[in-house]
């Protein structure tokens, strides 16, 4: 995460701020993550939507029928896995393009996988609150 | 954060407009910035008239007429004038391209209008400093690198495996595509951009190498490569006709490839 030294402040030679700290050997696994979150939502969409109309009106009770069926339940979960951790990845590359300050950077970050962890686990609570009919 | 709008220094201030050939019969207007580090100005558009009969058909052309005839303090790069060297890159009418390579009549609405690369430090008028771009592309050592004993001859390649450097080795590293990209933008420092990639994919993609695997440890970087968003202005940029949008795909893959 570290900045190279800025070309102002620095008598490092133009390689040497090029190859700074040498490369971090990651971002493939995100980078794969990423695209697998992506065609998984995407699969997972349609069925989703189909899920979400057929409780729409209905109150607790009608809920905890639809969402009582494993399949419709394990739908549920598969979509909250993959769009919280996509959310997740997506932000993080946001955070690395435009904040450049070293600290604040690092703050966003750690929300960030703190703000998706809470989402995922909250989502995922009430989806089995409900098919569980606790 | 990123900064969205220009340093006070590099706000462009008003421009010079300097008469029209007297003894032009057609002309055409080119709006060119100007700074100058000596003068602790602002950058400024200064505003020629280019007779067109008298200067060939290029942007470049006009720039050196004006050069020539009108303002020998206006400075910018240029060598072979047939897009081979590519010194003479800047932003023509919106779009970073070689000076030489494209027609002042290309520019259909009003002034030809020139600026440096953006996003890189101004060493004077349309001359870039272009240093941290050298330096990524040292960073990606482009030379033949092997450890198997050197043959007698030649280091041997089938027809199919030159073929895979169609496309890559054409680049003539003129900067039109790193300076193009938004990521780059934002990211230079640490970002290697898409020429220093597209190039890195040229000794990745050769079969005579033995440190691919060297070369793709030096770029799995979050930084490094995968600042790359896709955003596809280097392949419109490319004077070269060259897609490093691909090649930067392309060691995304292979990155992919050696891990599952």
């Amino acid at each position: 995460m570290s900045a190279p030294d800025t070309p102002k402040r620095s008598m490092r030679t133009p390689l040497g701020r090029v190859r700074n700290l040498g490369a971090a050997h990651s971002g493939t696994s995100d980078f794969w993550r990423q695209r697998i979150t992506a065609v998984a939502m995407t699969l997972l969409m349609l069925p989703v939507i189909v899920v979400v109309m057929m409780t729409l009106g209905s109150n607790q009770a009608g809920a905890k029928v639809v969402l009582g069926s494993l399949p419709i339940a394990v739908i549920m979960l598969l979509f909250i896995l993959a769009s919280t951790w996509h959310m997740k990845i997506g932000m993080q590359v946001v955070i690395e393009d435009y904040v450049h300050n070293e600290k604040l950077k690092l703050i966003s970050v750690m929300l960030n996988n703190f703000f998706s962890i809470a989402v995922a686990l909250a989502a995922t609570y009430a989806i089995i609150k409900i098919s569980s009919g606790v | 954060m990123v900064e969205f709008a220009l340093p006070k220094n590099s706000k462009i201030t008003g421009g010079k407009t300097w008469p029209k050939p007297a003894a032009a019969t057609e002309t055409r207007e080119f709006r060119v910035y100007r700074w100058n580090p000596d003068d602790g100005k602002n950058p400024s558009v200064d505003t020629y008239y280019v007779d067109t009969h008298d200067c060939g058909p290029m942007v470049l052309d006009g720039l050196i007429w004006i050069k020539n005839h009108i303002d020998p303090s206006l400075t910018f790069r240029r060598s072979c004038r047939e897009g081979v060297c590519g010194s003479c890159a800047m932003n023509i009418d919106g779009q970073n391209t070689l000076a030489c390579t494209r027609s002042m009549h290309d520019v259909k609405d009003g002034a030809v209008k020139i600026n440096p690369l953006p996003h890189q430090p101004v060493v004077k008028d349309l001359v870039p400093d272009l240093t941290n771009f050298y330096a990524q592309y040292a960073s990606i050592e482009p030379w033949l690198k092997t450890t198997s004993p050197t043959p007698q001859k030649e280091w041997k390649q089938s027809h199919e495996d030159r073929e895979k450097l169609d496309g890559l080795y054409e680049c003539i590293l003129c900067a039109c595509c790193s300076t193009s990209c938004p990521s780059y933008w934002w990211n230079s420092d640490r970002y290697l951009g898409p020429a220093a990639l597209l190039q890195a994919n040229r000794w990745v993609s050769d079969s005579r190498d033995e440190a691919t695997g060297e070369r793709l440890d030096n770029l799995e970087d979050p930084f490094r490569l995968y600042r790359c968003h896709t955003i596809m202005n280097c392949s419109k940029a490319c004077p070269k006709g060259l897609n490093p949008a691909e090649a930067i795909a392309e060691l995304k893959l292979k990155m992919v490839e050696r891990q599952i």
